[in-house]
């Protein structure tokens, strides 16, 4: 019980918090102050106190989309165990259900971009779909990876799983880097496309979320921090997979281990630039690759 | 896994570093800067070089083949490439034959096939599980990928480098059946050697008629 509540309130109220320490990092990097931790906290509160402005072009499909968007995350939440503790739901085969419920999010996406009819949302459209058809197989593999290893198939028994396997160091190191890169995609950070800009041809994510406003664009953005911390508790699991076996040694872990790899985001971004389009592919083939050599190590 | 218990622990490090091997070749794959593959291929070497004693127990024969590897591949022939490379001014690779994403993912292929090539191979009983022969081949694919893949000479040779890793990795397992085919092994660096030379000097007398290289600052300067 107290897990589950625990759970929960991480869950709904840590995520925007990410989004700010990815920032001051990179402010911290540019010189500057930067905003405050909790200025997405205030930002989304601005947006759902705001009415939403709807295109007169739009169907249902648009409005439906930031909805769907939210719910679909909050559930995958559900799914994904923090630290060492397992998740409030978990079943065999969950796996597939928090893959599939965050590729719902991505369709509701794309398809609330296209129904505005915009050009420019449709070229957005395109290009996340193209790169997430390529991070879904790194994912996979890497979850295939983990299957095999524990031998169950819902998330919380395959990631709080440990064993001394003799692979345990290679395969280690091959999921942290294959599930960063994944993590960066999927979120759109900046190898992959730059959230900071919201007027340039080069952009993927924001582009598609242009026409949201209000309510709307607050759903979007919470379920972007959302999906970040998501992604996060998953590869933290992996990267970090030591067990104190204290309830709470663990919760603290997982809450510091996950403002590290915000920082280690923002350190990535502050020190690369957003990559051509043309070598996109080329990461996130290295990802695949990566997870498919995990794949091969464990089942041979 | 648990077939490998009778073996040293030292065999399952050996086997960690073989990871760290094949990565290496995919970036190597991946990777069109010539100055980064020149020091992946060295840290390849290194790690090659560290091998045989996880593998074999002390001997001064392994030490001297240690010891000569990792001069040899870790330091002396990255350099003298790297000295190539600064020499004709190339910095990257442009346009392979076969484009970076196609040469990964048929590395990667070939990575597996190799594994799965290996399983079916009579090897002796205590090499069986281990992963030094499928990444000899895998290494030794990537070797052939570079070498035919790309158009730069300079590329070329590291990709004759990297197929001369993996003929060692093989090596490795027969070094005290056939002590004198790995210190061949060693030697077939020095052809490496003579490769860049040759390239060096190659360049070098095309475009100036001479393989003076005082002669090309004196042009430099003017």
């Amino acid at each position: 019980m107290t897990t589950t509540l625990i759970h929960c309130l991480l869950v709904i109220l840590m995520p925007p918090l990410l989004l700010g320490v990815i920032t001051k990092t990179k402010a911290a990097f540019a010189g500057r102050k930067g905003a405050p931790f909790f200025q997405v906290y205030y930002d989304l509160f601005k947006l759902l106190q705001k009415d939403a402005v709807y295109s007169e072009t739009t169907t249902w499909v648009f409005k439906a989309g930031p909805v769907i968007t939210l719910s679909a995350t909050v559930i995958a939440a559900m799914l994904v165990p923090l630290g060492n503790h397992s998740a409030p739901v978990s079943f065999s085969g969950d796996m597939l259900l928090f893959a599939y419920l965050l590729a719902l999010t991505r369709f509701f996406t794309t398809i609330a971009a296209l129904d505005t009819g915009s050009s420019f949302e449709g070229m957005g459209a395109a290009r996340e779909v193209t790169y997430s058809c390529l991070a879904e197989p790194a994912l996979f593999f890497a979850l295939i990876t983990l299957a095999r290893i524990s031998g169950k198939l819902s998330l919380t028994s395959m990631l709080t799983f440990s064993s001394p396997s003799t692979w345990a160091g290679a395969i280690t190191i091959l999921l942290s880097v294959s599930l960063f890169i994944v993590l960066l995609a999927e979120n759109c950070r900046i190898p992959f496309d730059d959230p900071n800009t919201h007027l340039e041809l080069t952009m993927v994510h924001e582009v598609m979320v242009l026409d949201h406003s209000g309510p709307a664009f607050g759903y979007i953005l919470y379920a972007a921090a959302m999906k970040l911390f998501l992604f996060g508790a998953i590869f933290l699991n992996i990267a970090l997979p030591f067990r104190t076996g204290n309830a709470f040694a663990d919760w603290l872990i997982f809450i510091v281990g996950i403002l590290a790899l915000a920082v280690a985001v923002g350190v990535t971004e502050s020190v690369m630039a957003r990559l051509r389009l043309t070598q996109i592919p080329l990461l996130l083939i290295t990802a695949i690759v990566f997870s498919a050599f995990s794949t091969i190590l464990i089942f041979r | 896994m648990e077939q490998l218990a009778h073996l040293p622990k030292t065999f399952f490090m050996a086997d960690q570093l073989l990871v760290a091997v094949l990565l290496i070749n995919f970036i190597m794959l991946g990777s069109s800067r010539l100055m980064f593959c020149i020091k992946a291929a060295a840290v390849q070497g290194v790690i090659l070089g560290a091998l045989p004693g996880f593998i074999h127990p002390f001997s001064y024969h392994i030490t001297l083949i240690t010891v000569l590897v990792i001069v040899g591949k870790g330091f002396v022939i990255p350099t003298m490439i790297g000295k190539a490379v600064r020499d004709v001014q190339i910095k990257r690779e442009f346009e392979p034959f076969l484009g970076y994403i196609p040469a990964l993912i048929l590395g990667a292929a070939f990575t597996a096939a190799a594994f799965v090539f290996s399983e079916r191979l009579p090897l002796a009983p205590e090499h069986q599980n281990l992963l030094f022969v499928p990444a000899s081949f895998s290494t030794l694919i990537t070797g052939f990928l570079i070498l035919t893949t790309r158009r730069k000479a300079i590329s070329q040779v590291i990709g004759y480098l990297v197929l001369e890793n993996g003929i060692f990795i093989f090596g490795m397992l027969l070094s005290e059946a056939m002590p004198v085919l790995v210190e061949a092994g060693v030697l077939l660096d020095l052809l490496v050697g003579v490769f860049v030379m040759a390239i060096v000097i190659n360049h070098i007398s095309r475009e100036f008629s001479s393989t003076d290289t005082s002669r090309l600052r004196t042009l430099k300067e003017e």
